[in-house]
C-alpha cells in the first residue's frame, strides 16, 4: 500500500449529495410557485436514471454498488428534470434521461469520462426532436385559473392524450417564449413586458425560482464544491452581452436583469456549467469557459432558433474544454519569475 | 522582532496526532545483540566497506568509507565484531535487500578515540571531507550528504533551520528542539561559518510552542542573531521549498537549487548532528526516532543506527491488532516489509498501524476532474492532468506538465474524493520515464556503434572500389598509349590485358612471399634450413599416408 495512508473524509457521493441538497431550495420554490408537478418529473427521471445506470454498469462489467451509490446519475436526472417543462409527457422524460445516462455518460466511458454534460445532451436531444412537447410549462400558480394537484399532474404526465383545451389552460408560455414571440410579431420589449407573465425583473414566479437556484449555488460555492470563476463569468457573460445589446436598442433586446433571472441561467451557471467532468479545470480556463457560455446563451436567445440557449451554449463550451485547458495552464511553483528571482548581487 | 510571513499555495491540514508522543521523556533504546548497518543510507554512492568479517570494531569506527563526492561514510554504532558483510533486509520501498555490515555487539559500547574539530581553523575543503567521513547526512528525510550542501560555490546569505515537522504523528524534531536547542544552534553556527550566511532563521510550526520557547531562549545566548519564527501549521510547511516561501516570499526556480537564490535549508536534526560532530568528533551513529500510533507508550527513542525497528517498538510497547509499521509519517512514509530491518539515518518515525487508526483506504473511483488536488498541490501542479497522462502512458505530456516538480507530499491523494492513489501514479510515471531514458541511452549507444560500423564498412568498400577503379584506369591508359596492333583496342582486349596484368601481379606477389634473405647465408644456417625443409617434406608425406587405424575398421 502506497502513501499517503490517511484520507480526507470527502467522497464522490458526498460531493454529489451536496449538489442535490443545494437544489432543494429551488425545488421547494418550484413546488410552491408552480405546483407539485415537478416532483413527479423528478421522481420519474431519478428512477429512469438509476435503472439506466444499473443496466449500463452491468453491460460494461462494472460493479453496481459503488457507482449506483455515487449519486452522479441522480444529479444528472435532477438537472435534466429541472430543465424540462414540469408537465412534459412521461416518455419525453424517460427518453431524455436514458439518452443522458446511456449515450452521453456511459457510451463515452462512464463517470468522469463524458466530454459533454449528460443532462444537457438529454435536453438538447429532446428540444431538437420534440419541440412541441417541450413547451408544456405550467404557468405560475398566481396566474393559473386551475392549479393542478400532485395526482392531476401525474395524470397529465402519464395520461398520454390529454384534452388540448385543458392542457392549454394549465400550460403557459415562459417569459422567454413570450419575449421571443412578441419580438417576432414586431412588438417592442416594453410592449411585450406588459403581459402578466413578466414580473419585477424576470418572469412572475420564474424570478423567484432563479433566486432560489442562486442561493443553492452560493451554498455550493461556500462549501468549495464549485469554484467562483465559472458562475461569475457565466453571469458576467450574460449580463454584458445582454446589456450591450439592450444599451443600443432597448426596444428590440431584453434587459440584462431579465436575461439573468431566467431560471435556466442560474441553474446553468451554478449547477451545470460547474460540472467538473465536462468543464474547464484551470482558473483562467474556467473564466473563459463561463464567459463563453454566457455569451453564446445570449446569442442563441437573440438570433437563434430557440427561445433559450443555455444548454447549447454549455455543450458548445464543453467542446472547447481540452483546448482551453491546454492554453491556460497556470505557472507551477518556481516558474513565476517575479516570485523566484535571484537575490541582488 | 517580527518577520513578515508569506503563504504557499495549497496544502492540507490532516489531524496532527502530535500530543501522543511529544510529552513523554526520551529513552535510549537498549543495545541490541546485533546491529545491521546498511552501506546505502544516503543519497549518492553507497559507502565501501573498510572492515572485514571477524574484525573487532569500536563504537564510532568508520566501517564503510564514502565513495566519491556525493556519498558519506557509515560507522559502527557500538563496539563488537563484524559477522557479515552482504545483502540484508533494509527499510526501502522496494522491499529488496541491500548491502549491509552486521556487527555482533559485545556490550562494552567502547568508543573509538575521537576529538573535537577546530572548524574555524580548518580549510573549508578539509572540514567538508571530515564531515563526510563522520557520516553527516540530512536527517529531515532526504538524507542528502551535508558536506555537499555546505560547500556552495557562492556565499549563501540566508540559512534556514527547518523545525517545521509538518507530518502528522512525528515529533522527533519537536522533542529535539525542546531538549537540545543550544546544540542545534551550535550546529547552525558552524553552518553559518561554512556558508558565509548573514541571516539565520529557524522556522517552526506554531503547534510546537515549547520548542519555539526553548529555541528562542537558546538563541538569546548566542553572539549572532538567530530569528526563531513560528509559522502556521499546514502540511507541508516543513518542505524545504514551502518553508523558504513562507519565510522569504521567494520561490526556488523550477529545476534549480535554493542556493541559486542564496538560501540553504537544514533540518534541526542535521544541525544537532553537526554540532556533535564538530564539538565532540562524534560520527552520526544515533538519532531520535518517534515511535507512535498503535503502541502502549508512544514516545521518542534515542536509537543507534542499525538497531532493529522491532526493538524500538518493544520499547514503546507493542499491542495486539497491529496491521503494519510505517517508516515516516502517514503522508509520505513507507510500509516496512519486515520488523527486523534496521533504523537508518532517515528513520524519523516508526508509525505502528492498526485497523482503527489506519482503516483500509476505500476503493478508487474514476477522476471527476473536481481539481481539489490542484487546489491542494503545494507545487502548484495540475494533478488531475498528470494523473490522466500517467494513466494513459502519455509520459511526454506528463513531463511537459511538470511531473518532475512533484514533491510527492501526498496532498492530492489526501483530498481526492475519488480516493485515487495519485502519488503512486506519479511515482510510476517517473520511474517509467527514467527506465525509458536509460533504455534510450543504451539503444542510442548501440545504434551509434552499429551506424559507425556500417559507415566504416561502407567506407572501406568504397575506398577499395576507388583504388581498383583508379588502377584499371591507369592500366587502360597505359594500353591506350602503347601502339595497337590492329585498330583501337576493344573491350575484350582491354580485359585480356587486365587479366594479364593481374597474373603478372600475382606472380610478383608470389615471388614476394617466397623466402627472402636466402642468399649468402652462413653454412650453418643453410644446413638448418635444409634440415627443416627435410622435416617438412617428411611431415607432408606422413600426412598423405593413410593412418593404420583408418585401414582396419
Amino acid at each position: 500500500m502506497p502513501a499517503p495512508f490517511i484520507l480526507d473524509r470527502s467522497s464522490v457521493t458526498q460531493v454529489m449529495a451536496w449538489v442535490l441538497a443545494a437544489l432543494l431550495p429551488g425545488i421547494a420554490t418550484y413546488v410552491w410557485l408552480f405546483g407539485p408537478g415537478i416532483l413527479v418529473t423528478l421522481a420519474l427521471a431519478t428512477v429512469t436514471a438509476l435503472a439506466g445506470e444499473a443496466a449500463m454498469l452491468k453491460a460494461r462489467g462494472y460493479p453496481a454498488k459503488p457507482f449506483l451509490f455515487d449519486l452522479s446519475a441522480v444529479v444528472t436526472a435532477w438537472l435534466l428534470a429541472l430543465s424540462l417543462p414540469a408537465l412534459a409527457p412521461w416518455w419525453l422524460i424517460v427518453t431524455g434521461t436514458l439518452f443522458a445516462i446511456v449515450v452521453a455518460k456511459h457510451l463515452y466511458g462512464g463517470l468522469g469520462q463524458n466530454i459533454f454534460n449528460p443532462a444537457m445532451v438529454g435536453y438538447a436531444v429532446l428540444i431538437v426532436s420534440f419541440p412541441l412537447q417541450m413547451t408544456h410549462w405550467p404557468g405560475p400558480l398566481s396566474l393559473s385559473e386551475t392549479p393542478l394537484s400532485l395526482v392531476q399532474s401525474a395524470s397529465v404526465i402519464f395520461g398520454g392524450a390529454f384534452p388540448k383545451a385543458t392542457l392549454d389552460a394549465v400550460t403557459m408560455a415562459t417569459p422567454l417564449d413570450a419575449l421571443r414571440t412578441g419580438l417576432l410579431q414586431q412588438l417592442t420589449v416594453d410592449e411585450i413586458m406588459v403581459q402578466p407573465i413578466f414580473g419585477h425583473y424576470g418572469g412572475v414566479g420564474f424570478e423567484w425560482l432563479a433566486t432560489a437556484f442562486l442561493l443553492g449555488g452560493l451554498l455550493l460555492w461556500a462549501l468549495r464544491i464549485i469554484s467562483w470563476q465559472v458562475p461569475l463569468a457565466f453571469l458576467a457573460g450574460i449580463w454584458l452581452a445582454a446589456g450591450f445589446l439592450h444599451f443600443f436598442d432597448a426596444g428590440r433586446f431584453g434587459a440584462p436583469w431579465f436575461h439573468l433571472f431566467a431560471p435556466s441561467v442560474m441553474l446553468g451557471a451554478f449547477f451545470i456549467a460547474t460540472d467538473p467532468v465536462s468543464g474547464a479545470t484551470t482558473p483562467r480556463g474556467r473564466l473563459i469557459f463561463g464567459f463563453g457560455a454566457g455569451l453564446i446563451t445570449i446569442i442563441i436567445r437573440t438570433w437563434g432558433g430557440y427561445p433559450d440557449g443555455v444548454a447549447f451554449a454549455i455543450l458548445l463550451m464543453n467542446l472547447c474544454v481540452p483546448l482551453i485547458d491546454q492554453y491556460t495552464q497556470p505557472p507551477v511553483y518556481g516558474e513565476d519569475q517575479r516570485r523566484s528571482k535571484a537575490p541582488p548581487a | 522582532m517580527s518577520r513578515e510571513l508569506f503563504t504557499f499555495k495549497g496544502g492540507v491540514h490532516p489531524p496532527e496526532h502530535k500530543s501522543e508522543s511529544n510529552a513523554r521523556p526520551v529513552h535510549a533504546s537498549p543495545l541490541p545483540a546485533k546491529l545491521v548497518i546498511p552501506l546505502r543510507q544516503h543519497i549518492g554512492n553507497p559507502a565501501k566497506p573498510v572492515v572485514g568479517v571477524g574484525d573487532r570494531v569500536l563504537k564510532g569506527q568508520m566501517i564503510g568509507a564514502a565513495d566519491g563526492y556525493i556519498s558519506v561514510a557509515v560507522h559502527a554504532s557500538s563496539s563488537g565484531t563484524v559477522t557479515a558483510i552482504g545483502p540484508a533486509a533494509v527499510p526501502h520501498i522496494s522491499g529488496l535487500p541491500d548491502e549491509c555490515i552486521t556487527i555482533e555487539t559485545d556490550g562494552l559500547d567502547e568508543w573509538i578515540e575521537h576529538a573535537p574539530l577546530d572548524y574555524q581553523a580548518m580549510a573549508p575543503a578539509d572540514l567538508r571531507m571530515r564531515l563526510r567521513d563522520l557520516g553527516l547526512a540530512g536527517l529531515g528525510g532526504a538524507v542528502f550528504p551535508s558536506a555537499v550542501k555546505l560547500g556552495t560555490a557562492q556565499a549563501c546569505p540566508t540559512l534556514i533551520i527547518n523545525g517545521g515537522e509538518c507530518e502528522p504523528w512525528i515529533t522527533c524534531d519537536d522533542v529535539l528542539m525542546r531538549h537540545h536547542a543550544a546544540e542545534i544552534l551550535q550546529g547552525a553556527a558552524v553552518m553559518r561559518h561554512m556558508l558565509g550566511s548573514t541571516e539565520v532563521v529557524v522556522g517552526i510550526e506554531d503547534n510546537k510552542p515549547e520548542a519555539i520557547a526553548a529555541m528562542q531562549a537558546a538563541a538569546r545566548t548566542l553572539d549572532f542573531a538567530v530569528e526563531v519564527v513560528a509559522v502556521p501549521a499546514i502540511y507541508p510547511a516543513g518542505g524545504a521549498k514551502q518553508l523558504i516561501e513562507i519565510l522569504t516570499g521567494k520561490q526556488v526556480p523550477s529545476g534549480r537549487l535554493s542556493t541559486d537564490i542564496g538560501i540553504q535549508v537544514f533540518n534541526v536534526g542535521t544541525a544537532h548532528a553537526l554540532a556533535r560532530a564538530v564539538h565532540h568528533g562524534e560520527p552520526l551513529i544515533s538519532r531520535l526516532v518517534t515511535v507512535s500510533g498503535h503502541v502502549l507508550r508512544p514516545q521518542n527513542v534515542e536509537a543507534l543506527i542499525g538497531t532493529p525497528i522491532l526493538t524500538l517498538i518493544a520499547v514503546a510497547g507493542d499491542r495486539d491488532g497491529t496491521t503494519g509499521v510505517l517508516m515516516g509519517g502517514p503522508m509520505m512514509g513507507m510500509p516496512m516489509p519486515d520488523l527486523a530491518v534496521p533504523v537508518v539515518k532517515a528513520t524519523n518515525c516508526l508509525l505502528v498501524q492498526s485497523a482503527h487508526l489506519f482503516p483500509p483506504l476505500p476503493p478508487a473511483m474514476p477522476c471527476i476532474r473536481c481539481t481539489r488536488c490542484a487546489d491542494a498541490c503545494p507545487a502548484e501542479l495540475q494533478p488531475q492532468e498528470l494523473f490522466r497522462f500517467a494513466k494513459t502512458g502519455d509520459f511526454g505530456r506528463a513531463q511537459e506538465y511538470h511531473l518532475f516538480d512533484c514533491i510527492e507530499c501526498g496532498c492530492c491523494s489526501y483530498v481526492c474524493p475519488s480516493h485515487i492513489p495519485l502519488v503512486d501514479f506519479y511515482r510510476y510515471a517517473k520511474s517509467e520515464i527514467w527506465a525509458r531514458e536509460k533504455e534510450k541511452r543504451a539503444a542510442d549507444l548501440a545504434r551509434e556503434r552499429h551506424e559507425f560500423r556500417q559507415f566504416r564498412l561502407e567506407r572501406e568498400k568504397k575506398e577499395k572500389a576507388e583504388k581498383l577503379a583508379a588502377r584499371a584506369q591507369a592500366k587502360r591508359a597505359e594500353l591506350a598509349a602503347t601502339p595497337a596492333e590492329g585498330a583501337a583496342p576493344s573491350d575484350a582486349d582491354a580485359k585480356k590485358a587486365l587479366i594479364a596484368a593481374a597474373l603478372a601481379r600475382a606472380q610478383a606477389k608470389k615471388a614476394d612471399a617466397a623466402p627472402k634473405n636466402i642468399d649468402h647465408l652462413p653454412p650453418g644456417t643453410q644446413r638448418e634450413i635444409e634440415d627443416i625443409e627435410a622435416r617438412r617434406a617428411k611431415i607432408r608425406e606422413l600426412a598423405h599416408k593413410p593412418l593404420e587405424s583408418d585401414k582396419k575398421p
